[in-house]
């Protein structure tokens, strides 16, 4: 199936390119010019202390607030000005850090509702099945995730880590080209972080969904973001004090002092 | 449970279908106020149940509607051509009121309907030229239907109950494709559905637009029904009431506004007996409702459903660790 968004890119081009971006709130400088790309495939991660300025450069690149400066670019397309509607629409994916699941609808119903407004018109949408047509894909995703035994069950009536698993489930649905994960692990026990960090290699690589997927992802926990991550960038004070490979990071004395501590 | 409620629909169609040339004119009167009252909340359910917005407003759609059919029937223009110039009219004018919604919600919207719907109420009384004021309108005709006279109050509920099972047959196909799960969506989560391309914007103001059109039809029929139509029955107090039917029938259950228009229509017509108590005996009833069940007469199967798992679960957990507590 090919889809609307996934444009064809020069070998080599990033999906995502954030230059020169700004962010004041009155005097606190929040993010003070942070610059960096992401590649096709890619799964980019954001680390840093609390008040480093990570959640105000996510909000910004989800739409959510506007740059004071700078510029954000998607597929090599302007699209510092949208709002989180128009980005998704571009192909832009998103897991919140609280729970965001449709909670009195079924789980297969949420994966469904994550696409299904990617494909016709508002007019014809109100003619088509009840499932969109999207019914085999969110079969595949609810194996993927395991979740085949709750899937008929409303996604308010699961356990956190299942909603969890849902919640992420529903960001791969519209097969986006970028994915932002904020703090995928957040009040995840740790049998599950393990599982959340396989699902998304998995995803990165699964030749039917995900596959062009790239990924950046806010965490603090260290052990999963060093395992997953093909690239790390490191933020403190609103600015980047490094980007580089997980052995480049850990190596980086700076960053040991700063963030890494002992 | 399936063929359970399949026999409750064959019962419940067949006494609607048989029972009234067997009532007296009172029995029927009061049947076709209760369609007339289902089609109204059906599309405040749609706009309150399904996509979450807080609307106290929509008597006056239903009073438009009213007055749309009643004017154009004075006109000279047929009663077929105004219940769709009611039902557009209403949807317009719904999509302007959805505007508000876009910026404020809850509580606050809920205000800014009700200040729609007395803004309403006031161009029916005062703006005689048109309206007739407190006079109002009298002598609606009944419409004709393909050459029968519907004059009979037998045959007017027959139709009634058409246009009362064909909107339901309608709304139902919009809740079952696409359009029903982006009005959850935008009612269980709002910013989320935004994140996943959902237009919020254009939903909002269409789950207006439709409820609107919904109550726009239920007040062109009223007004054939009655025959006579006044300021009265489309001010504030009637929204509140509409409210009141899709809260207690249970907001979001697609049969809830049958429930609910019942109690809002028919309970009061039985607790005639309690006279100078009736409304005591009414209120404490909601009152005692809104309690134990806040999400309406419908959600007790619901209810009992989640009891039971709830108990298979503790169940399960109880087996679950004296199992690990035994010796292997």
């Amino acid at each position: 199936m090919t889809h609307p968004h996934h444009h064809d890119r020069a070998a080599g081009a990033p999906v995502l390119q954030v230059t020169g971006l700004k962010k004041a709130y009155g005097a606190i400088q929040a993010v003070g010019g942070v610059s960096f790309s992401v590649q096709p495939g890619e799964i980019f991660g954001v680390i840093g202390p609390n008040g480093s300025g990570k959640t105000t450069l996510f909000n910004s690149m989800l739409g959510q607030i506007t740059p004071d400066e700078g510029k954000i670019e998607l597929n090599g397309e302007d699209v510092t000005q949208l709002g989180p509607l128009e980005l998704n629409r571009r192909g832009v994916g998103r897991t919140f850090q609280t729970l965001q699941v449709f909670g009195k609808m079924t789980v297969r119903d949420n994966l469904i509702v994550a696409a299904q407004e990617h494909s016709g018109s508002m007019f014809s949408r109100m003619f088509a099945p009840g499932d969109s047509g999207l019914g085999a894909r969110a079969d595949a995703l609810i194996d993927q995730f395991r979740i085949r035994h709750v899937a008929d069950k409303k996604a308010g009536e699961l356990s956190y880590g299942q909603q969890k698993l849902v919640d992420i489930a529903m960001a791969f649905m519209s097969e986006p080209d970028l994915v932002l994960l904020d703090e995928p692990c957040a009040g995840v026990n740790p049998s599950l972080v393990g599982g959340i960090s396989t699902l998304l290699k998995q995803l990165n690589q699964n030749p039917k969904i995900g596959s062009h997927s790239s990924f950046v992802v806010i965490e603090h926990n260290m052990d999963f973001v060093m395992d997953l991550c093909h690239r790390i960038m490191v933020m403190v004070e609103g600015k980047v004090m490094a980007i580089g490979t997980p052995a480049e990071i850990r190596a980086n004395k700076e960053v040991l002092e700063a963030y890494l501590g002992s | 449970m399936k063929k359970l409620s399949l026999i409750a629909w064959l019962v419940t169609a067949a006494v609607l279908l048989v029972a009234p040339p067997f009532l007296k004119n009172y029995g029927i009167y009061l049947l076709s106020y209760w369609m007339v009252f289902i089609i109204a909340t059906m599309g405040l359910n749609l706009t309150v149940g399904y996509a979450g917005q807080k609307s106290l407003g929509h008597a006056a759609f239903f009073g438009i509607g009213a007055y749309v059919v009643a004017l154009l029937m004075k006109a000279g223009i047929s009663f077929w051509l105004g219940l769709p110039a009611a039902a557009l009219l209403c949807f317009v004018v719904g999509i302007i009121l959805g505007f508000p919604a876009l910026r404020v919600q809850t509580i606050y919207l809920a205000f800014a309907t009700l200040g729609f719907n007395t803004a309403v109420w006031l161009v029916m009384r005062n703006e005689e030229w048109l309206t007739g004021g407190t006079f109002g309108i009298n002598d609606i005709a009944r419409p004709g239907f393909f050459g029968m006279s519907l004059d009979s109050n037998l045959a007017y509920y027959y139709l009634v109950l058409g246009m009362t099972v064909l909107m339901g047959l309608l709304l139902l196909g919009l809740l079952r494709s696409p359009w029903g799960k982006a009005f959850t969506a935008l009612r269980d989560n709002p910013i989320r559905a935004e994140s996943l391309g959902i237009d919020t914007r254009n939903y909002t103001l269409l789950s207006f637009a439709i409820g609107a059109a919904y109550a726009g039809i239920a007040g062109g029929l009223f007004a054939s029904l009655v025959q006579f139509i006044e300021p009265a029955p489309f001010a504030v107090g009637s929204s509140i009431m509409m409210y009141l039917m899709v809260v207690v029938g249970g907001p979001g259950y697609f049969l809830g506004p049958v429930l609910g228009a019942a109690v809002g229509v028919v309970l009061p017509e039985w607790l005639r007996f309690a006279q100078a108590w009736y409304l005591f005996v009414f209120g404490s009833a909601v009152v005692l409702l809104m309690i134990w069940l806040p999400d309406g007469l419908l959600s007790i199967p619901d209810r009992i459903r989640a009891k039971k798992q709830a108990k298979e679960a503790s169940a399960a957990r109880a087996a679950a660790a004296k199992n690990m507590g035994a010796p292997t």
